[in-house]
């Protein structure tokens, strides 16, 4: 008798042996309901708004590397038209100016991307154009630190470092107020 | 060999199973974490365009989408099939942005507010025309943490 009771106080336990269905119950609805959707994208800073114009005349015409798209998504570089293909290349030059022409920036950090585009320019190239421009900084900046530092370029560098590299390749990049000769879909 | 099966009968042969549940459990925790439950639905087609400077968005409550494309099937009797802005469940114009960015700011802490991105999900086919008037908007709100959201690509562009 003595021993029944015993016996009966230690199975006073709850059964857990369904919480493991329980758990795999609630493990399928978020499996199902989980949209791991990381949001990637081209960060980009806006300028304030202001009303003035900007004044672009004391800009000396060597430092600035003008992109135009027109609505056709055809770009003009520097009164030439060019293929975004080669766009990211020749903005590299452009800048970096290892030959130290005339007609190419006087330094890396005087250079200014000028970029304009049409109300009828798809966003697609528009896109495409803004990453080649930002391709070709992320590509100097790279190459800078590598001789620099022998590191990779990254968010992980000490501030100081990627400071340096970027006051010494400043990423300039102006948008003008678009054109608007193109035809805007409706 | 009596012995040896002997010992093979002694010992339990069953894998204990007492600690599935805290297994599932711990899944179940990583789930929990990583899910957004889906909040808006889009009622415009938004397929963005690819690129390879990407950066990845890391607070999501810091994040707000506006979604810039052309309406869907079942909308466009309602919206017509010209570009739309949508932000969050509604297709708006580029007067509401202003409201829309103040009602997210509301919801988050003061020190963060200065981190607040504006994520434009935009179609690739839509033209400049529409995007440009938001971006505009998003300065003249003083919103100027923006980002063009994009899958990646690892092809070359033709030359």
């Amino acid at each position: 008798m003595a021993k029944t009771k015993t016996r009966d106080r230690m199975n006073n336990e709850i059964n857990a042996g369904s919480m493991a269905d329980i758990a795999f119950l609630l493990l399928i609805f978020f499996l199902v309901t989980t949209t791991i959707a990381e949001d990637k994208g081209i960060l980009v800073k806006l300028p304030p708004w202001s009303d003035e114009e900007p004044d672009i005349t004391k800009l000396k015409e060597r430092n600035v590397f003008s992109v135009l798209v027109n609505a056709q998504n055809d770009l003009l570089v520097r009164d030439e038209p060019m293929k975004i293909g080669r766009l990211r290349e020749a903005a590299k030059e452009f800048i970096r100016n290892p030959q130290r022409l005339e007609n190419m920036s006087e330094a890396p950090n005087k250079a200014i991307i000028s970029l304009k585009n049409d109300r009828g320019t798809e966003y697609d190239t528009y896109l495409a154009v803004y990453n080649e421009l930002k391709g070709a900084y992320d590509e100097l900046w790279e190459t800078e630190a590598q001789k620099r530092y022998g590191t990779p370029y990254s968010e992980d560098m000490p501030f100081a470092q990627r400071k340096a590299i970027k006051t010494e390749i400043p990423m300039v990049l102006s948008e003008a107020e678009p054109t608007n000769f193109g035809e805007e879909d409706n | 060999m009596a012995k040896f099966s002997k010992k093979r009968g002694k010992a339990s042969p069953k894998v204990s199973t007492a600690s599935l549940p805290d297994i599932i459990f711990m899944l179940l925790f990583f789930f929990m974490m990583v899910t957004v439950l889906r909040d808006s639905t889009l009622k415009v087609a938004v397929n963005t365009p690819e690129a390879t400077q990407l950066t990845k968005l890391e607070e999501k409550s810091l994040v707000n989408y506006i979604y810039i494309g052309r309406p869907t099937i079942q909308y466009r009797d309602l919206y017509g099939t010209a570009p739309r802005i949508q932000l969050g469940d509604k297709i708006s114009i580029v007067d509401d942005i202003p409201l829309f960015l103040e009602q997210h700011k509301v919801k988050l802490p003061e020190a963060k507010r200065t981190q607040i991105t504006s994520s434009l999900r935009v179609d690739g086919e839509v033209t400049m025309g529409i995007v440009q008037d938001v971006k505009t908007k998003l300065r003249k709100s003083n919103q100027l943490k923006i980002n063009y959201s994009a899958g990646s690509r690892s092809g070359k562009l033709e030359n």
